[in-house]
Parts: C-alpha cells; structure tokens; sequence
C-alpha cells in the first residue's frame, strides 16, 4: 500500500475520485433527475461537496503524522484544487441560475449580504491559494512566506462554516451545520494541539 | 417524474395478484387511453379557463390516485391565473410541510402516516355560535369551487396550482363572529404519533398562523380541500387548509383542526421563531427583502429552466387589484 502511494497511477486514481461527484452532478442534470428545482439542488450539492473536500484536504497532514506516512504529502496539492473548483462551481451556478449573470445584481448582493459575502470571501481566499499552488509559486514566493499563505485554509473553513450556518439558520435546521463544524473543528484544533507539542518537545 | 404513493402501490399489488398480468396490462393500457381522450374533450369544449388549465396537467399526468374533488366555475375575482399550471408531480413532491420533515422532499416521502379520518375542525372564540364540525359537515357547507392560484412560498420559488375548497369566509359566517373579533387563528394538527418532526426544536408546535378578520373574510382567502381535481394530499395539508394567495407560503396554514376568533393580533409559529425576517402579514412584495435574500425575483418550478433568468415577483403575488385596498396607506416596509 505504502509503495503504491508513491506511483503515478496512485495520482491518476485520486484525480478520478475527485471527479466522481462532479460526473454524477453532470449525468443527473443531463438525465432531468435533480428534482422539481435542478437549480437550487445544483447551487447547493456543488457547496456541499465543496465543504466535504474541504474537510478531506485538511486531513491530510493529520492522517500523514498520525499514520507516519509521508507519501499522502503528494495528494494534498490535488485534493485542494478540488476543493477550490468544487468551490467555483458553486459561485458559478449560484451566479449563473440565481443571478442570470448579472454582474451588477451580483455586485450588489455581495455587499448587501452578510451571508454571501463571507461566501465570496472564501472564495476569494480560495483562489489566492489555488493562484500560488504550483511549484514554482513556491520557489519564487520561499517555503516560509508560501506556508505562511496558506494557513489561510484555516480561515477558509471557518468562512465555509459560517457561510453553511447563516444559509441552514432560514430552516433552524443546523445538524448538518454542526457535523461539519465538529470535523474542521477537530482538525484545527489537533494542529494547534500538535503545534504546541512540537514546542514542548524543542 | 409521478411518484407513486405507497398505498396505490399496494393497491396495484393487490389488483396484480387477483388479476392475470395481461388483463392487468391491458386495462392499464385502456385507461390511460381513456385519460388522453378525456382531455382532449376538455380542450375542444373550451369550457373557458378552468378547462383549459385543467386539461392541461391531465394530459401529462397519469389517472388520479385519490379520491376524485372537483369544484364549480368561481366568479371569485382573480380566481384563475391565467398560467401554465404546475404538473402535479411537482407540486405533490416539492414543498413545505414541517411537521413531516425540513426538506423539500420530505413531506411527501413522510406524510402518508396522517390520518385524515376522523377529522373535526372546531371553530371558536369570539363568535355566537361557536361549533366543532366534522369533515364531512364542512365538506357539505358550500359548493366546491376550482381556483387556480399562484404560490409563491418566501424562499424565492413559485408554481401555480388549482386548487377545489370554498372561500373562508363562508364558514366564518356561519359561526356569526362577534364585533370584537379582529383576528383569526388557525391551529394545524401537532400529533406527534403521526407527524414525525412535531417536537423537534425548529418551531414551537403546534404550528399556528394568523389574519386579520377583513384578510380572513376576503373572497380569495380559500378554504382548501382539494387539488388537481382531488382529494388533498396529505403532504399538501390533508385534509383541509388554507390558501392565501397574496401571501408567502408559510401563511396558508395545512391540516387545521382549530380557527380562533381573537381580539389582539395572534402569535404565529414563524414570527416566534425569527420576529425579524418573518412579519405577521408576510404579504408578498417584491420591495421588501428577507434578511437574508432579495425577494424581487423568483423562480417558477418546472417552468423556467437552468438557464432561463428568474422572473419578476409581483406586488400581493399579483393579486394587488383584488387585495390591494385591505392595506390602503400602511407602510409595508414596516409592517412586512
């Protein structure tokens, strides 16, 4: 298993299941089987898989201390541009069915709501990281500024939760909500955790 | 698209097994036939608007599952939205019925644990003759009249649905309200037993709702026991509701088995729950946002596809020539 992580297929198969959701997504808009409002169950299961590859990719470096496996370090990159097109696509289609592409409207509603504004924001901050993910990026900004950067993924999974809760708090419906905010909750607290055992250690 | 319901599927098991498949077939067979032919009669006679939008949803639907409810022409103003009606698989699978779940498509995957019968409904407080009437009392009271009316519900969506019931009004008549009645409340059942998200914390329960008595006693406000030329579904508020036209969704209470008459404005199950985006009166306007969304826009179910753009929401749901003087000189902004 350890050996195989570090082959090429190991990638190419990750890059599949990356693709998984956004074919079905694709096959049931095709087949007319979204449900009476295609475009609202498209806006939504496009921020649903955004926020679950969002919890994936930060559990990459846990998984990798934990289970002292190095070799996960190659999928982070792959798994956090899905992350960032997931999230793309959701402004995309809240933009395109919701707004009709009206730049102006779009603009407007951005200020005037609390709710989509921090959207926008992780969106943005999104692609700052997504901008700066490839290997020279790295080179030009130095491995420390570069990591410095993207500690905004942290910041980001607070927007998306705050986001999810404000857009969940029309129904009072926050289960859901709190599922998730208990996954990037653990994961950032066991940073901070495994942060200040590294200090204890030094 | 047509989700069958549990008990026409064990209805058409039952039929499978006492009839040879063939037969079974062929009479499947003949009537849908007989459906297709029924409409295209309905289309010919022209029998003005009600024909031609009824026909319309029969000719893509197959035969009726519930028990046939079909209402006289209404002389109602505003009564017939001349619009495509919605299909009825869409407006049977897609709404909200909290008591049965928060998702859109809960209600109709839960509501066939309602029981329906026996039902009373029990009208009383400020009136002279307060009384609990049966189902089939308050079924007898009035001609059943067929209204084909926009719903616009207050998360930005819309269809257009013919309903079958009778103008509110008369049964508020008939229980003779005092002078000092300003407002009617109405109590939708909260049977735990049978309504599986009746506790959750989401809303206090029982669900009420509320008008003021000229809303109540205006001739839109309908007493509803039908769609489609049916019997409600349970999922739609079986098996008698309200249907407020100019208002959000959230107004036209489902499954009531209580109406109050009461001098000061009643609580209403939304407004506990968040006083700041929903108002007592929640009439539709596409001038006043939700806190959380612009209302000026909405999105007609089945209607407008992916990438049609949303279309205009309108002033009472479009009902501003019938309703419009109910709020003459009130500031709507304030009073959302």
């Amino acid at each position: 298993m350890r050996a195989w992580l570090l082959r090429p297929s190991a990638k190419r198969v990750l890059l599949g299941l990356c693709f998984v959701p956004f074919l079905l997504l694709t096959y049931k808009t095709l087949n007319d089987t979204l449900g009476p409002n295609p475009a609202e169950a498209l806006i939504r299961s496009t921020g649903d898989w955004s926020i679950r590859v969002l919890c994936v990719v930060l559990c990459v470096t846990p998984l990798r201390i934990l289970t002292s496996t190095p070799a996960l370090i190659r999928f982070r990159r792959m798994i956090g541009l899905s992350v960032f097109a997931y999230a793309s696509l959701h402004l995309l289609c809240y933009a395109g069915f919701d707004m009709g592409f009206d730049w102006d409207e779009i603009l407007k509603d951005i200020i005037k709501r609390p709710f989509i504004l921090v959207g926008f924001l992780g969106w943005v901050s999104l692609l700052c990281l997504a901008l700066t993910s490839s290997n020279a990026a790295i080179k030009k900004m130095g491995a420390k500024r570069w990591q410095t950067l993207h500690k905004l993924v942290y910041l980001i999974a607070v927007l998306a939760v705050v986001h999810f809760y404000w857009m969940k708090a029309a129904k009072h419906n926050f289960q859901e909500v709190i599922i998730y905010a208990i996954i990037l909750g653990v994961l950032l607290l066991w940073r901070v955790w495994h942060a200040a055992q590294k200090r204890h250690a030094a | 698209m047509w989700i069958k319901s549990e008990k026409t599927r064990e209805q058409d098991n039952l039929a499978r097994e006492v009839t040879p498949q063939e037969i079974f077939d062929r009479r499947r067979k003949l009537i849908k036939s007989l459906v297709g032919v029924g409409a295209g009669i309905g289309v010919a006679s022209g029998l003005g608007p009600f024909s031609v939008g009824s026909s319309a949803f029969a000719a893509s639907e197959p035969t009726p599952k519930l028990s046939a409810l079909t209402g006289v022409h209404s002389n109602v103003s505003g009564a017939y939205v001349v619009e495509k009606a919605t299909s009825y698989a869409d407006a049977s699978s897609y709404n909200n019925f909290y008591e049965f779940g928060t998702d859109k498509s809960d209600p109709a995957h839960n509501a066939h644990t309602l029981k329906v019968s026996p039902w009373s409904v029990q009208v009383e407080g400020l009136v002279k003759k307060p009384m609990k009437i049966t189902l089939e009392d308050l079924l007898k009271l009035r001609p059943m009249e067929e209204r084909i009316y926009r719903m616009r519900c207050v998360e930005g969506w819309s269809m257009v649905i013919p309903w079958v019931g009778y103008s509110l009004s008369e049964l508020l008549n008939k229980v003779e309200p005092l002078g000092s009645a300003k407002y009617v409340e109405f109590v939708s059942l909260a049977d735990p037993k049978t309504m599986p998200f009746v506790g959750s914390a989401v809303l206090d329960w029982p669900y009420t709702e509320g008008l003021r008595m000229d809303e109540a006693l205006h001739p839109l406000t309908l007493l509803s026991f039908g769609m489609y030329s049916e019997v409600l579904p349970n999922q739609s508020g079986a098996p008698v509701r309200l249907v407020v036209p100019w208002k959000y969704g959230f107004k036209s209470a489902k499954s009531i088995v209580k109406i109050r008459l009461v001098e000061k404005m009643p609580a209403t199950a939304w407004n506990k729950a968040a006083a700041n985006e929903y108002g007592f009166y929640s009439n539709v306007n596409p001038n006043v946002d939700h806190p959380r969304w612009s209302q000026a826009t909405e999105r007609r179910i089945g209607e407008d596809g992916l990438f049609s753009k949303r279309r205009k929401t309108l002033l009472f749901n479009g009902y501003e020539a019938q309703v419009g003087q109910l709020y003459a000189g009130m500031d709507l902004q304030k009073n959302f």
